[in-house]
């Protein structure tokens, strides 16, 4: 006798998408000036959702503007404590719209249900609730009370609602205003923040919405009357965003790509860190700029722990992203998916042996089946660049010194896992690990009282915690 | 009367601990204030910045391993070394940058009492930019600052002194190694610096002075892959600022631009650039039995 | 008769030669990997939220109402009582002759001839025994009181371990005591109970699950009923978890009991949902998976009866014995 899960589809009928969007610009949604329109699609089905404006250079002039006059007139004159109150607004009512939020963020994305439901919208309500603490306490906070000003902020496609909320609300909290680019594949939900504010009753101008792609972005960034630029996204656009703000003094937080290495040694709690390694990699499709993406397993339990591994992602459910049993979902784009498999044919050309978890792949959509990568080498492609995808390339350690060496031989810093039982060692590898974040047997937790960022290529400046803040103030005199 | 010829001093450059020629053999010729001829040199190269960028690198890995207690110390005791060379420093400013003797001992005291400052800093850093966070969930999580790594710095034309002591400081008080081109005009009191590191238990290579020119060897360094760190307090030249800025961005390296105007270096410094050079390191672990 | 000779049936030798000394059993169930409390309790929760909807749910509260070992320990139980329970639980659901029996009754010693004769082979009775539910007696006394139990019928025996020896690292002990409770139990199967909610930590449960396999038990179990914390699911996850690494380690499967503190449906599948993802399907067979419970029954009909009708139903629709 057994049961197998029957489909348990989360409702659609909660969310109310626009057959078309405007621009967010100083308290309503405007019709652009030169911009253009584009669709956005549900990866999962390849199904339009909705029409979305792509903000062309005027647009963005036009937000700038507005954002500026809303500092200059309110926002910068308003005392913090009243500051707090709309952030805490603004929290509330994601909260109370959080079911909504939920189920457009998975359409939009393709990342299951159960992820956007526990994951993505309370940590963004979380966000909110943090920051607005803040707002009238900046002065205990350790790096002065001026704000830039106006801040441009650009985010990616894999937690969109998560990461708008890691940039808006420190930028609120420290009294800037704010344009925010959502990425290409996932605008909906920031439409959806941009009618949250409006609810707020959020003064016109402080935070403003640009939908459109890299072109939007870069006329963003490179905006004469932006004092500060935040950017979460690859270290490639990164790059080419250090550069643009070259000699402008905007001030500049990047958050960017990484490889990171999850560290299993022998005497770890092994059940634990298999879900660990799992979590690590198979979290969001792997869409994680902190995913483990690479196993450091110690050579003496290695074929134990990749049996276990084998075994656990034979468990794992991927197909309809609302679906509340799915643990895998879709890749965001065809884009991204072509990106995945190229890597994956580099990983199978330079001799790693390939396992994929056996599941049947839907018909429409883009998806990618949990894989790992045995046999890699730290010269391997796999396991140099970042793939940003389900695939987990394994290489085994011997001794301490090595797992560190072997962590640390990559030029990115975001994160990294440690699992040992033993305290003493951890400590010692938390202190030679060149990593933002250190996850001691567990990975890829998050919270906005906990600073997230990274080391070398991976990006600077903070987001979350008190360091956090320094992002948004200015600290020079 | 005069009978003794005068023994005069070869100017070198600090690398790695030790005094070498720049490996292009050139040199230049410095004068004081009024013009007069003062010493040769060393004119650093763009290799002498790699060599130093290796040093530095090999000499951070120990110097943030010290503990930060040990660092305190060192940067007490270069302090108290300066002190016994003060007359030299005295000289060597006033000559350098033209200003009365009562003045220049003014500059050596503010320099002097800045590592003093900066000393005290070491085993404080962590508890003011550290943190412990108090997260949703079964979970002990701290923050602390570590060292960026390997630093290259341009320290400011006018200020020959205080102005060098109080961007070197702040960069390697927290761990961080780094490679500083004094000022190009007065090098002089640099050198002078050099000897008193060499002889305070700081640890070869966590210093490296080149004296040369910024617009030679700063792009260099600043596309250099194993520099973390800029700090451009010394640029003056916007369009060398900029173009540092862009070659930094291919490896993301982190910069401190130019300050908007030139500062005080007598007034007390803030945690500002101390800060800058430091990364956050977040670190979680489950609480349970 | 040593430990050693008293090898059960898929003990490998290899195994059981650690049982030779409290050292080398330390040794092995110490040098078993740690449970992080943190990830086993999130793994938990985590399954906690599979959605079991339509025709999954009407299997899996058939297959739950199978796996319960319906419970009467107290005290004030009666032959009435018992008699009540045993038909409750031939036919759950009076009504509905479709709803299928339960897996055992479970009773204590002195009322298993009783239970036997009301169930007669259609269903197991279990008989708690070695001094339930303290275990502090001596072991003569836990033999005659296993003896007895399956002298008067019971197929299945409960045992508790001895937890005083067991946090005192007494492991030997503990193991020679399974091992000649086993003995005693001739035919009859034996589910070895840790009480987890004294052993206090997930690596004593851990720690306590080998020992008892190690030793022979059949089944092992987590709580008498009588302790709070019972069964919680992180607990349960640990016990599925050894049982299913002794499978791979030896090739037999050992099967799991949570007992005390399952009072709903939605808890029962929110376990089975465990055993499936922990162990496979080839766990979801009342000869591997019970529940150890009194009123779940009613929640389980109750549900059931839900599915069936469309509407939801009430207390007086289902039998309070």
């Amino acid at each position: 006798m057994t049961f197998d899960y029957a489909p348990a589809p989360e409702s659609r009928s909660v969310v109310d998408i626009a057959p078309s969007y405007g621009l967010f610009i100083d308290g309503e949604f405007v019709d652009p000036i030169d911009g253009a329109t584009f669709k956005t699609v549900n990866p999962a089905t390849e199904e339009a959702l909705a029409e979305v404006t792509e903000a062309g250079p005027l647009d963005v002039d036009r937000a700038v503007r507005a954002a500026r006059t809303a500092y200059r007139t309110t926002w910068s004159r308003m005392p913090g404590s009243e500051r707090a109150k709309y952030l805490y607004r603004i929290a509330r009512l994601i909260q109370e719209r959080s079911r909504e939020l939920a189920v457009l963020e998975t359409l939009d994305n393709g990342k299951p249900i159960r992820e956007s439901r526990d994951v993505d919208i309370p940590l963004a309500a979380a966000h909110f609730f943090y920051h607005a603490g803040w707002a009238d306490k900046l002065e205990y906070a350790g790096y002065g009370t001026r704000a830039y000003g106006v801040a441009g902020q650009v985010i990616p496609w894999n937690f969109p609602l998560l990461m708008l909320a890691w940039k808006i609300a420190p930028a609120l909290a420290c009294g800037n205003t704010v344009v925010l680019k959502p990425a290409e594949t996932t605008p909906l939900t920031a439409l959806a923040f941009a009618d949250i504010c409006r609810q707020a009753d959020l003064p016109p101008g402080v935070v403003n919405i640009v939908t459109g792609d890299g072109a939007t972005g870069r006329a963003l960034v490179e905006h004469p009357d932006v004092d500060k630029v935040a950017f979460t996204g690859s270290t490639e656009v990164g790059r080419q965003i250090q550069r643009a703000v070259a000699g402008t003094r905007k001030g500049l937080t990047l958050e960017l790509g990484g490889k990171a290495a999850n560290i299993v040694f022998d005497d770890a709690p092994l059940d634990e860190a298999v879900e660990g390694v799992v979590n690590g990699i198979f979290f969001n499709q792997g869409h994680v700029c902190c995913a483990g993406s690479r196993l450091l397993v110690q050579e003496s339990v290695a074929d134990e722990v990749l049996d276990a591994l084998k075994r656990r992602l034979s468990t794992l459910r991927l197909g309809d992203p609302l679906d509340k049993n799915t643990d895998v979902g879709a890749i965001n784009s065809a884009e991204q998916r072509a990106r995945i498999e190229e890597l994956v044919r580099a990983g199978d050309d330079e001799g790693a042996e390939r396992w994929s978890a056996a599941c049947a792949l839907p018909e429409r959509g883009w998806w990618f089946p949990p894989t790992v990568f045995t046999g890699v080498t730290q010269a391997h492609r796999i396991a140099r660049e970042e793939i940003f995808g389900p695939v987990l390339a394994v290489l085994t350690f011997r001794t301490p010194d090595e797992a560190v060496e072997k962590a640390n031989n990559t030029p990115f810093g975001l994160s990294a896992g440690v699992w040992s039982e033993k305290g003493s060692r951890t400590l010692w590898m938390a202190s030679r690990l060149r990593a933002g974040v250190i996850w001691a047997n567990t990975f890829n937790r998050f919270d906005p009282a906990a600073p997230f960022g990274g080391y070398k290529e991976s990006g600077f400046g903070r987001e979350g915690g008190r360091q956090g803040l320094a992002a948004y103030l200015r600290t020079e005199g | 009367m005069d009978a003794r010829l005068e023994v005069r001093k070869t100017y070198k450059l600090f690398v790695g601990g030790a005094f070498p020629r720049s490996e292009s053999g050139r040199t230049y010729a410095v004068t004081d204030a009024k013009g007069k001829f003062l010493a040769n040199a060393s004119l650093a190269s763009r290799k002498d910045a790699r060599d130093a960028v290796r040093a530095a690198r090999s000499a951070q890995g120990a110097w943030w391993g010290a503990t930060a207690y040990n660092r305190g110390q060192v940067l007490y005791r270069i302090a108290e070394v300066m002190e016994g060379r003060r007359a030299q420093f005295e000289e060597e400013v006033a000559r350098a940058e033209g200003i009365s003797a009562r003045r220049a001992a003014s500059q050596v005291d503010l320099s002097i009492d800045r590592w003093v400052w900066y000393a005290g800093w070491s085993d404080k850093i962590a508890q003011v930019l550290g943190s412990s966070n108090p997260v949703a969930g079964p979970y002990f999580t701290f923050s602390v600052p570590e060292p960026t790594g390997v630093v290259a710095a341009i320290a400011p034309e006018r200020s020959s002194l205080l102005g060098l002591v109080s961007v070197v400081a702040p960069i390697i008080v927290s761990g961080n190694a780094c490679i500083v081109i004094p000022s190009l005009s007065r090098p002089l009191p640099a050198i002078a610096l050099a000897e008193v590191l060499a002889t305070s238990d700081l640890p070869g290579g966590v210093v490296n002075i080149l004296t040369g020119r910024a617009a030679e060897m700063g792009p260099w360094l600043a596309s250099h892959a194993d520099v973390n760190a800029l700090d451009l307090t010394g640029v003056d030249d916007d369009g060398l600022a900029t173009e540092m800025e862009f070659a930094a961005a291919e490896t993301i390296t982190r910069v401190l631009v130019p300050p908007r105007k030139a500062p005080d270096w007598a007034e007390q410094p803030g945690l500002d650039r101390l800060r800058f050079f430091v990364e956050t390191t977040t670190v979680w672990h489950p609480i349970g039995v | 008769m040593t430990a050693t000779e008293a090898r059960i049936d898929g003990v490998p030798a290899r195994m059981s030669e650690v049982a030779e000394s409290d050292a080398r059993l330390r040794r092995l169930l110490h040098g078993l990997p740690g449970v992080d409390q943190v990830g086993a309790e999130a793994r938990a929760a985590m399954l906690a939220t599979r959605s079991v909807k339509a025709a999954s749910k009407e299997q899996a509260l058939d297959l739950a109402i199978s796996m319960v070992d319906l419970t009467t320990l107290e005290g004030m139980d009666t032959p009435g009582k018992v008699r009540a329970l045993c038909s409750k639980g031939l036919r759950p659901d009076p009504t509905d002759p479709t709803v299928p029996a339960v897996a055992a009754i479970c009773v204590y010693g002195d009322m298993a001839a009783l239970a036997r004769e009301a169930v007669g082979d259609r269903l197991h009775v279990a008989a708690v025994a070695t001094a339930f539910p303290s275990g502090r007696a001596s072991l003569a006394v836990k033999l005659q009181d296993t003896a007895d139990a399956v002298a008067n019928g019971a197929d299945e025996i409960d045992m508790v371990i001895d937890r005083g020896a067991f946090l005192a690292g007494r492991y030997l002990e503990v193991f020679e005591e399974i091992v000649a409770v086993k003995q005693a139990c001739g035919a009859a199967h034996l589910k070895v109970i840790f009480e987890t909610g004294e052993l206090r930590t997930y690596d004593n449960v851990r720690r306590a699950s080998w020992l008892a396999m190690l030793a022979g038990a059949d089944f092992i179990k987590t709580s008498t009923g009588k302790v709070s914390p019972a069964a919680t699911p992180p607990v349960t996850l640990v016990l599925l978890e050894a049982v299913r690494d002794w499978f791979r380690e030896t090739g037999v499967r050992v099967g799991v009991k949570p007992a005390g503190g399952i009072r709903t449906a939605k808890d029962a599948i929110r376990y089975l949902v465990m055993v499936k993802e922990t162990c496979g399907d080839a766990w979801l067979t009342p000869d591997l998976f019970r529940f150890g419970a009194s009123s779940l029954l009613n929640d389980l009909l109750l549900q059931r009866q839900r599915m069936l009708t469309g509407h939801y139903s009430g207390p007086d629709y289902v039998t309070m014995d």
